[in-house]
């Protein structure tokens, strides 16, 4: 039985011929080298930001858009990331570089665990289990015990990454790069994940649980899996964000910033990686435009961000119900439709990739006993 | 940066002093030019800790008010303020953005521990100035490891110091029960009030006990201290925790002193514990209570309240934040008229060492501010206050740390 499941993953996430993938990796390239090369200190360090918090998003993504579970906890992954790497860079001298793959290693290892007995629970309980994981983090950061280590409410000082090899680069530059290189190949790897057959699994425990366990996939093993997967790109962009930022501080990972995941990916787009980019642009820029946007009304509308972005959200999600890359594609299908008479005009193709187009049925109930 | 334009265009009386001094002025005095200081700073103005927010509007108020009667010997003052939502990463990309970009002489009143702790490298490294840090924690003031970087506040230390010296005065043979919050700012307290209570004098404190900030509440931990027989209670806590302890403290019968951490010392805190219950607390206190109608006929309290009058809302006027940055704005303004016409980051860091005897219009009368080379917390003495009910009354004179 071909699923629809199956036919959707390959519609999404697997561009027909190889090379359109290929040429998207050389513009993203060429372009994050023109920027490089041409933006100053505080602009890159601000897309090097982007392109950190775009790491976190895909894998996000991973859970939510592919899987269909719902996480409000990535920022405390993000945190064990950043505080792993600036443990390991302040209190063991190890570098940056190697600091990556190891809170990897361990963030995959956290989330898997956390993963197993926590994805039994479905849809919004596993969002309050993860809530209560984002909720608690700071407060463990936090903890006295901990203090030799994490430098407790002060936080931690990190010294930024040095440009090795006497390259002609200056901090910036190098550090931008780094993430750029960083977060080709981690879009890499994600889009062959859900090409392929973990992919299709994923998606077909997504969107009809009962059909994918009668085909023999394996649900606890590849739900707590994509949880793993998932904190992992947490974790990586939690270790580049220490070395970017070279300070880390319990507050630095608040409940806000599991809920800036979250916004992000939805005004990215679920179940679009390269959307992810957007998202990470709206997390990054948005409330530096709403605290400018508040000022010009005045001193006393200083108070003003955080509704002013809340407006700009409830504004775009009026526009683009599923996200900057579903009103990508609908453009585009737009026009499409334009250009051919209407006898052969495509359907209008919705963003195959939601969570919320799920029958609400029993699938709630029949996943737990996998 | 002062551009060539800028200069081209300043007015022709003042060109010819300052026409002289021109070249000087773009390379050495970032942030200057003969019309204008640029100065930065991030405040919470959304997040958790945007209550905060009226410290930066005042300051901008502030300065604001200081343009309109004529600025600083002809430079009018930009203060260009931030949010950071109180993350220490957006902290440090607004920092680069007001260095960087809009290119600002000095960093005046960041606010928050973790915020300052961020960028506090990134200054140091470049000497740029981060002056009056919106915080109590002492690693802001400490000339050795971080020159650039001063201190407003009374750090906590100094504070718990000066409760041990007033118990020690009043009560010698207390014994007293410490409730700490159990991180930094509550140990900073209890280093504080052991670095005053040594020697034999240490067996004063009997009990200590804390509680962690994701505890309900420190019934029991008062219950505790009440049960170990202690005369006074010093309660290191923050505002909501503060509250149920002296809520609590008078619940259970304590007959003997309390004193609370000033931060939990404002009086809708009170209010929340029962006025009642918060009658006869003491703290440490260095701002005016501006909402008792006893200051009306004072001289500082009725330029703070023209001030508010013209250039904030209503509400500023009885809020100690406001009242708080109104007197670090003042500091900062002697600071720059110190300057004169040398605006260098250098000399603008020397002449921050340089306060002596300065008094602020919202802060208790005898608060004067001291600073040195080796000095970077500015106010060193406070005012022990006592709540009668209502408002808080100075009792004796300033406490030195």
């Amino acid at each position: 039985m071909s699923t629809v499941a199956e036919i959707k993953a390959d519609t999404v996430s697997r561009p027909k011929p190889n090379y359109g993938r290929a040429l998207a990796f050389g513009l993203a390239l060429v372009a994050g080298l023109i920027l490089a090369f041409s933006s100053s200190g505080y602009h890159l360090f601000q897309y090097a930001q982007v392109l950190v918090y775009m790491i976190a998003l895909i894998g996000l993504n991973l859970l939510t858009g592919f899987n269909g579970s719902i996480s409000l906890g990535h920022g405390a992954f993000f945190a064990i990331g950043g505080y792993g790497a600036a443990i390991l860079m302040v209190h063991f001298g190890v570098p940056w570089g190697l600091t990556l793959p190891i809170m990897a290693l361990i963030c995959f290892i956290a989330g898997f665990g956390f993963g197993l007995p926590a994805l039994r629970l479905e849809g919004l309980y596993l969002a309050l289990a993860t809530f209560a994981l984002a909720v608690t983090m700071p407060g463990i950061l936090n903890f006295k015990r901990f203090d030799a280590y994490t430098g407790g409410t002060s936080g931690l000082q990190v010294d930024k990454p040095q440009v090795p090899f006497h390259l002609p680069l200056n901090q910036d530059q190098w550090l931008f790069l780094c993430c750029l290189a960083a977060t080709m190949l981690m879009l890499f790897i994600a889009q062959n994940l859900v090409a392929g057959r973990v992919g299709r699994a994923m998606v077909a425990l997504r969107d009809h649980p009962v059909a994918a366990q009668t085909m023999g996939v394996n649900s606890a093993m590849v739900k707590a899996s994509c949880f793993g997967v998932s904190a992992l790109y947490a974790g990586v962009a939690g270790a580049l964000d220490a070395g970017l930022v070279g300070f880390v501080a319990p507050d630095s990972y608040s409940l806000f910033l599991s809920l800036s995941l979250l916004v992000g990916m939805v005004v990215g787009g679920l179940g679009s990686l390269w959307g992810m980019l957007a998202g990470a642009i709206f997390i990054e820029f948005v409330p530096n435009l709403a605290d400018s946007f508040s000022g010009m009304f005045g001193e006393s509308a200083k108070a003003l961000p955080g509704a002013v972005n809340g407006l700009f959200l409830i504004g775009l999600m009026l526009l683009a119900p599923h996200g900057i890359a579903g009103a990508a594609q609908r453009i585009v299908t737009f026009l499409r439709g334009l250009m051919m008479t209407s006898s052969t005009a495509a359907p209008l193709e919705l963003p195959a990739i939601r969570v919320g187009n799920q029958p609400v049925d029993e699938n709630h109930r029949t996943t737990q006993g996998s | 940066m002062i551009s060539r334009r800028d200069l081209l265009t300043t007015g022709a009386a003042a060109t010819v002093a300052a026409s002289a001094a021109l070249p000087a002025l773009a390379d050495d005095m970032p942030g200057i030019s003969a019309k204008e200081i640029r100065i930065g700073q991030t405040m919470p103005y959304s997040g958790p800790a945007s209550a905060y927010g009226i410290i930066g509007r005042t300051e901008v108020a502030f300065f604001n008010m200081i343009n309109a009667q004529g600025g600083i010997n002809g430079r009018k003052v930009k203060l260009i303020s931030l949010d950071d939502g109180y993350s220490p990463p957006k902290a440090v990309e607004d920092i680069r953005r007001l260095v960087e970009q809009e290119k600002v002489a000095f960093i005046f009143q960041s606010l928050g521990t973790p915020s300052n702790a961020a960028i506090m490298k990134y200054l140091n490294s470049a000497k740029i100035p981060q002056l009056f840090v919106a915080t109590g924690a002492a690693i802001f003031s400490d000339p050795k490891h971080n020159p650039w970087t001063m201190g407003f506040n009374p750090n906590y230390q100094s504070e718990a110091a000066i409760y041990a010296k007033h118990i020690l005065a009043n009560t010698p043979n207390a014994k007293i029960g410490v409730l700490y919050q159990n991180d930094d700012f509550g140990q900073d307290y209890l280093t504080g009030m052991k670095s005053v209570l040594t020697g034999d004098k240490a067996k004063m404190i009997t009990k200590t006990v804390s509680y962690e900030v994701s505890e309900p509440t420190v019934d029991s931990q008062i219950v505790t201290l009440q049960g170990a027989g202690v005369d006074v209670m010093v309660f290191a806590a923050t505002p909501k925790f503060g509250a149920q302890a002296v809520h609590k403290s008078s619940a259970v019968g304590f007959k003997g002193v309390r004193y609370i951490s000033n931060v939990s010392a404002a009086y809708p805190i009170l209010k929340a514990a029962g006025l009642d219950a918060a009658k006869g607390v003491f703290t440490a206190g260095y701002v005016k209570d501006t909402s008792d109608p006893v200051l009306a006929k004072d001289p500082g309290y009725m330029e703070w309240a023209a001030f508010c009058a013209k250039y904030m809302d209503k509400n500023a006027l009885v809020d100690g934040n406001a009242a708080y940055g109104y007197a670090a704005a003042q500091t900062m303004l002697q600071v720059l008229k110190q300057c004169g016409n040398d605006l260098s980051r250098a000399n603008i860091l020397k002449q921050a060492q340089s306060l002596k005897d300065f008094t602020c219009a919202t802060l208790l009368p005898g608060i004067k501010l001291n600073t040195s080379a080796t000095n970077y917390s500015p106010i060193r003495s406070l005012q022990i206050q006592n709540f009668d009910g209502a408002h808080w009354k100075s009792t004796g004179g300033l406490i030195a740390s």
